[in-house]
């Protein structure tokens, strides 16, 4: 997989995604770029968090194929034929994308820095010093170098999200995915999560998918914005056009219903 | 019941012993009753160390083993939950010599205690490892740590300080069922007891002695695991919830 073919970062071909009877996810076409920043949006169950949640494997797909970076990550080739990816290829293509949780899941037991250093001597083998170094420069990034000793119950919430991000980072992920980082948060925490995001978005080359309700922010961090509707895109575009002048009724509707809400 | 309260009955049982000692030959008994309860001691130290590894042994493969190995556990934690420690004790000491493996008693107590006790323990186990969140777990994922890591580093430390109390719990109760080994020939705490009673016949401050002695012993255990408790705790409720 050379560095230089101009594939999509991710790629959606035909997922589908059922509970049971329920078809969460129907036949999903979606690709994103290197270093492009997708946002979600959507209504209440629309399959948004199942979409992030299938990329970085925490669900099982039941159709369709999703490639990371030129390759297949559900799947592997064998004899010319795709078949379900094993454990050991799963890991490591999933090891270039990170994820962010609605209610941060930081391990309660560890410390932020230990927070950030877990994984990558874990997984990656760094050695402790290493990993300790990237974990300070992660959380000074974060602004929060001042809280390396503290324990997630010590925390905000908006510090708590801020460590699970420079978490996430320490494993060095080409893909971050953000669920509604700030929809567990107090209205005046979000800012500072945000302001995370975006420093994020201009300063790595990173590709990002997040899911939000804040369409303010969408508007303006995204490259691109992704509809959502029953398991669909129903419609997509740049902010500005889909914000100002949305094609679809059904994101008319939301929209309206959105702003209303503010 | 707080740690003050606790340390303050645990006092007023060494008292209460060491005054009972300044009359007639209670001294005398104690000491007796002494070398029964280090036995004792040491029982419930080597049965309580065998039952934890039991424990989480069997849950761990009844959680995540292969098949064979969940039916294994299964079949160890009903079978010794199942049936009487006393016969599971007998059985160990009389019947296992009759197919040529025979074991000096105080083995016999070590296993058959620890055995039992570990099968109580392997639910606790666990119902400790399967209550810790789902979110921690698709952490780990995301992290992209392997099961054993995400188990060993994330999920078994926080199971881990759920489980303290229910196994104070169980290791009071595999102290108390140590009285049992006075029945496989071994003189323990109740072994003495009821050996000088049959020789003074000073019913009353013998086993008034026995059961103080069990007591001191019951409260050290109580005290040991909250202690244990707060020190695992540490750092992690304090302030703001989770
Ligand atoms: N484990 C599950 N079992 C059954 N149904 C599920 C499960 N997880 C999600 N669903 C269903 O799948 C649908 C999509 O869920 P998803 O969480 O992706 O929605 P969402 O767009 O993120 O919604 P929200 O904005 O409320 O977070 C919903 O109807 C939900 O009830
Ligand atoms: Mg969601």
């Amino acid at each position: 997989m050379s560095a230089t073919t101009n594939h999509p970062m991710v790629r959606f071909e035909g997922v589908t995604k059922r509970y049971g009877a329920l078809t969460v996810l129907d036949d999903l076409n979606l690709e994103v770029g290197r270093g492009e920043k997708v946002a979600i949006i959507g209504p209440s169950g629309s399959g948004k968090t199942t979409v992030l949640r299938m990329l970085m494997t925490l669900e099982r797909i039941d159709g369709g194929v999703i490639w990371v970076d030129g390759e297949p990550m559900t799947h592997m080739q064998k004899n010319g034929q795709m078949v379900p990816a094993e454990p050991k290829h799963l890991r490591r293509v999933r090891s270039k994308i990170g994820m962010v949780f609605q209610h941060f899941n930081l391990f309660p037991h560890m410390t932020a820095l230990a927070n950030c250093t877990e994984a990558p001597m874990t997984v990656l083998g760094l050695p402790r010093r290493e990993a300790e170094e990237r974990a300070a420069e992660l959380l000074n990034m974060v602004g929060l170098g001042d809280k390396k000793g503290h324990y997630p119950a010590q925390l905000s919430g908006g510090q708590q999200q801020r460590v699970a991000i420079a978490r996430a980072l320490a494993m060095r992920p080409k893909i971050m995915l953000f669920d509604e980082v700030t929809s567990a948060l107090d209205p005046e925490l979000c800012g500072e999560v945000l302001q995370v995001i975006r420093k994020l978005g201009s300063e790595h080359d990173l590709t990002m998918l997040m899911v939000t309700h804040q369409m303010g922010f969408a508007k303006e961090f995204a490259d691109r914005v992704c509809f959502f509707y029953q398991g669909k895109i129903c419609e997509q575009g740049e902010p500005k056009e889909l914000f100002t002048a949305p094609k679809n009724e059904r994101t008319q509707q939301f929209l309206r219903a959105v702003l209303e809400a503010v | 019941m707080g740690m003050f309260s606790l340390s303050a009955m645990l006092v007023a049982a060494l008292i209460a012993i060491a005054i009972m000692s300044l009359f007639g030959d209670n001294a005398l008994f104690m000491s007796g009753l002494l070398q029964g309860a280090w036995l004792t001691v040491q029982i419930t130290l080597l049965g309580s160390l065998l039952a934890v590894i039991m424990a989480t042994t069997a849950a761990l493969f009844r959680l995540y083993g292969a098949p064979p190995l969940r039916w294994l556990a299964v079949t160890y934690v009903e079978f010794f939950r199942g049936t009487s420690a006393l016969v599971q004790l007998f059985w160990l000491f009389f019947v296992l010599p009759l197919f040529g493996i025979s074991m000096d008693p105080f083995s016999v107590g070590v296993l058959g205690l620890g055995l039992n006790i570990g099968a109580y323990g392997a639910e606790v186990v666990r119902g400790a490892v399967q209550g810790v969140h789902r979110g921690q777990w698709e952490a780990t994922t995301a992290l992209n740590m392997t099961r054993w890591q995400a188990l060993k580093r994330i999920i078994l430390p926080q199971a881990f300080v759920a489980m303290i109390p229910p196994w104070g719990n169980l290791f009071i109760e595999l102290l108390k069922s140590t009285a049992l080994v006075s029945l496989i020939t071994m003189s323990d705490l109740t072994f003495r007891a009821k050996t000088i009673n049959d020789t003074t016949m000073q019913t009353i401050p013998i086993f008034t002695l026995a059961l103080l002695t069990y007591l001191v012993m019951s409260l050290t255990i109580t005290i040991g695991m909250r202690w244990l408790e707060r020190a695992s705790l540490r750092g992690m409720v304090r302030g703001r919830g989770r």
